[in-house]
């Protein structure tokens, strides 16, 4: 029998991703992949995958599968509860589904995305190099729906499994580093303001970028109105608007964009915004 | 030219002109600088970024002052020819505009060589160069919310080909032949036409 998932339930939002598709910036191309990209290497080495393999990336759990043949699964992210076949079982460790088995994944309690990998990977056909579904452009899979049958990949290695694994943290307050430019001198008193800065999480964020709410960032008088020529975009980049309110980019985020960048945020802080749900406080913290 | 950085692992190169972009962008791609991973040219900076932690962003500023941005960079791309059909819902508009006849703006828009500045907007959007200057006009006043896929239109110094339909506010005057590949095809290797430095020409069919 074909190994492949069968997809009886999707929650709010469920994606399939791998690493992404960096390198085709030069073509409009965003780089998209796994936003909590920590989390589903994690996943993938419990599955004793490649950490490259897709998964699915889920927003507020509630997706539910079933096999069609014997794999090896494993449930990474926050702290979650897991079922299979009813019972409830451990995320963050590697689990054995038989043939016809289900998986539930339930709801967070705390944090956003929570990532499903499977042994051999879900092997959709690639665009680009990669199985990502990119928000922002369209390109890759389809968002999951129920009836959805994912083709499984040949499983190349055995589960390894692991001493200690914990659960993603998403607190209600998050601290992060902001390297200061390309764009820092458009701002007036921008160390100083972004130092004493709390911000809120917007409802309206999402796989391009965490928008922020908050005591808006404003202008020089010498930059006041002025228009930037678009310009190459990295991930983490926090562009500010007209509005004076940042947008911290993510993975699905436009390779080009017209307004200045104060700063960016280290890629190693990108997976903890990846879990901030609406509401979270963000301070960045600016360093030059 | 001067850098600026962006995040510990790449550097925004800030330039004077178009063709000072193609030049620092043909240099940076020549240099194997270790770990570079996006080389992103737009109309005047080079956007470079690299694996984390990698050297490349140090060696870039090394790789520029060797460089001269003065001299225009050798064509290495092949020529695409693209056929278009002439007749766009803005010919006419960018006729009067140029002060000349429709068939004198045809053959002016299909007789020049255009080169990919760079990408962006949408998947495979090429910004081309070497548009003629009588054709060089603003955007339309108001844009339209539906341009359809393959459009070929003009804005600024640019002409481009709308990939697939989007807003836009190019005046538009001719679309892609219908038997052209797409532009971008996320499933075709390589998913685009148009790449940053390749040399475009257009081609008018009845």
């Amino acid at each position: 029998m074909t190994r492949a998932l069968t997809v009886l339930a999707t929650g709010p939002l469920a994606l399939v991703q791998d690493l992404g598709r960096p390198g085709n910036a030069h073509l409009g191309v965003p780089p998209s992949g796994a936003l909590d990209e920590p989390s589903l290497r994690l996943a993938n080495r419990l599955v004793g995958n490649p950490e490259d393999a897709a998964g699915i990336e889920t927003v507020l759990g509630g997706l539910r599968v079933r096999a069609s043949a014997p794999c090896t699964v494993a449930v990474t992210g926050p702290s979650v509860s897991v079922r299979l076949d009813g019972l409830l079982v451990d995320s963050h460790s590697p689990l054995f589904l038989g043939a016809g088995a289900e998986l539930e994944i339930g709801s967070p309690w705390r944090g956003l995305r929570c990532y499903l990998a499977v042994s051999g990977g879900v092997a959709v056909d690639r665009q680009l190099g990669s199985r990502s579904t990119d928000i922002l452009s369209g390109i890759g899979p389809a968002p999951l729906r129920v009836g959805d049958v994912l083709p499984l990949g040949a499983v190349v290695e055995v589960p390894v499994g692991a001493d200690v694994v914990c659960a993603v943290r998403a607190p209600e307050e998050l601290v992060v580093p902001l390297l200061l430019g390309p764009r820092e001198d458009w701002f007036a008193d921008v160390t100083a303001r972004l130092a004493g800065a709390v911000w809120s999480v917007s409802p309206e964020s999402n796989r391009v970028g965490l928008r922020l709410l908050g005591e808006p960032l404003r202008r020089t008088s010498e930059f006041d109105g002025r228009e930037l020529v678009s310009e190459g975009l990295v991930t983490g980049a926090v562009q500010v608007p007209a509005s004076g309110l940042p947008v911290i980019f993510l993975s699905d985020h436009p390779t080009t964009g017209g307004y200045p960048v104060v700063g960016v945020v280290p890629a190693a802080h990108l997976a903890a915004l990846a879990q901030a749900r609406p509401g979270t406080r963000v301070r960045l913290r600016p360093s030059t | 030219m001067r850098l600026r950085r962006c995040g510990p692992d790449a550097v925004l190169v800030e330039l004077e002109s178009l063709a000072e972009v193609a030049a620092a962008r043909t240099a940076l791609a020549a240099a194997n600088l270790p770990g570079l991973v996006d080389l992103v040219p737009a109309a005047r900076t080079v956007l470079a970024s690299f694996t984390p932690g990698s050297p490349g962003p140090r060696l870039v500023p090394g790789v520029l002052e060797r460089a001269d941005l003065t001299a225009p960079p050798e064509v290495t791309a092949g020529e695409v020819v693209l056929p278009v059909v002439y007749g766009g819902p803005d010919l006419d508009l960018v006729a009067s505009t140029a002060g000349l006849s429709v068939e004198d703006t045809i053959a002016l828009h299909a007789g020049a060589t255009y080169t990919v500045a760079f990408c962006g907007f949408a998947p495979g959007f090429a910004y081309l160069t070497g548009l003629p200057d009588p054709l060089c006009q603003p955007r339309l006043d108001t844009p339209r919310t539906r341009v359809p896929a393959g459009s070929v239109g003009v804005a600024g110094e640019f002409t481009g080909i709308y990939p697939r339909s989007s807003p836009g506010g190019w005046r538009l005057l001719a679309r892609l032949a219908d038997d052209v590949d797409p532009l971008f095809d996320a499933t075709r290797n390589p998913a685009a036409l148009l790449s940053p430095g390749d040399r475009v020409r257009f081609e008018a069919r009845p």
